[in-house]
């Protein structure tokens, strides 16, 4: 048996302009959470506390109603209390770092991430993908189906591309 | 224009799907005439003025929403999720 090996979207690649830095990450195991109704607490005491809406924290991601993402370990048995999917190889994680991280967001996500604190996350459109969006530290965690994970890095080169230029002018 | 969503705040419109009219919420019993099956899935209002319709938060949170708005001044008067309402998922 050949020795079979999970390669992410984009091989991990990473592309600076003008300090600013765009870098596929690998999460590693990423589990959905669907609470089932009225299970939340339930859930809660096995897994920790469940994300608020538009929050993460300790690899617990909001994605929606009574839904979180489990991101980096693997997800204890739920059985009963939700409905929990594999997603592992259904996203592509994208780190965007630098100074011009919130004017490459700004072209692509209509929201106003200038004000988007650590800790926040938002379900929101990358132009017209799917996303999760996570506010760290001093980046943005931006998750996008595998499918769109080379649509998703054009389009974030190209914002980035545009604003270094003008930056340079 | 921007929706409120409950869940994940003001958002833009392209994030929105637009379904229709709230009937689609009231569905007549199994057993019901076929003149009331025809309403809902047909006959509906137009008016200038307060309307209620179903929107669904696509690129958002994936919440179904009922919007109360204004179809003369595009006032967005309230919305809510429909998941919320009493008895929703029983
Ligand atoms: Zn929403």
């Amino acid at each position: 048996m050949p020795e079979l090996i999970a390669k992410t979207a984009l091989s991990g690649q990473s592309t600076t302009h003008a300090g600013t830095t765009l870098a596929e990450v690998n999460l590693g195991q990423i589990t959905s959470i669907a609470c089932f109704p009225g299970q939340m607490a339930a859930v809660s005491a096995v897994l920790g506390p469940f994300p608020a809406p538009n929050t993460h924290a300790d690899g617990l991601c909001w994605t929606g109603p009574d839904q979180a993402f489990l991101i980096g370990r693997a997800a204890p048995d739920l059985t009963g209390l939700a409905a929990t999917t594999d997603q592992t190889g259904g996203w592509a994680a994208l780190r965007l770092t630098g100074p011009l991280a919130v004017d490459v967001l700004a072209r692509l996500v209509p929201l106003d991430l200038r004000h988007m604190t650590e800790g926040q996350a938002a379900r929101a459109p990358l132009g017209h993908m799917q996303m999760v969006l996570m506010r760290e530290a001093d980046s943005f965690l931006i998750l996008v189906f595998r499918s769109m994970a080379r649509t998703a890095w054009h389009e974030l080169e190209e914002a980035m591309q545009m604003l270094a230029a003008r930056k340079a002018l | 224009m921007r929706l409120i969503c409950p869940l994940c705040g003001p958002r833009d419109r392209r994030e929105f799907y637009y379904s229709g009219s709230e009937d689609y919420l009231n569905r007549p019993t199994p057993d019901a005439p076929a003149e009331a099956w025809d309403d809902m899935l047909h006959l509906r209002d137009n008016p200038a003025g307060v309307t209620r319709d179903l929107w669904y938060h696509e690129t958002g949170c994936g919440s179904w929403l009922l919007v109360t708005r204004s179809t003369t001044t595009h006032e967005i008067l309230a919305t809510e999720r429909v998941a919320d309402r009493k008895g929703a998922g029983a």
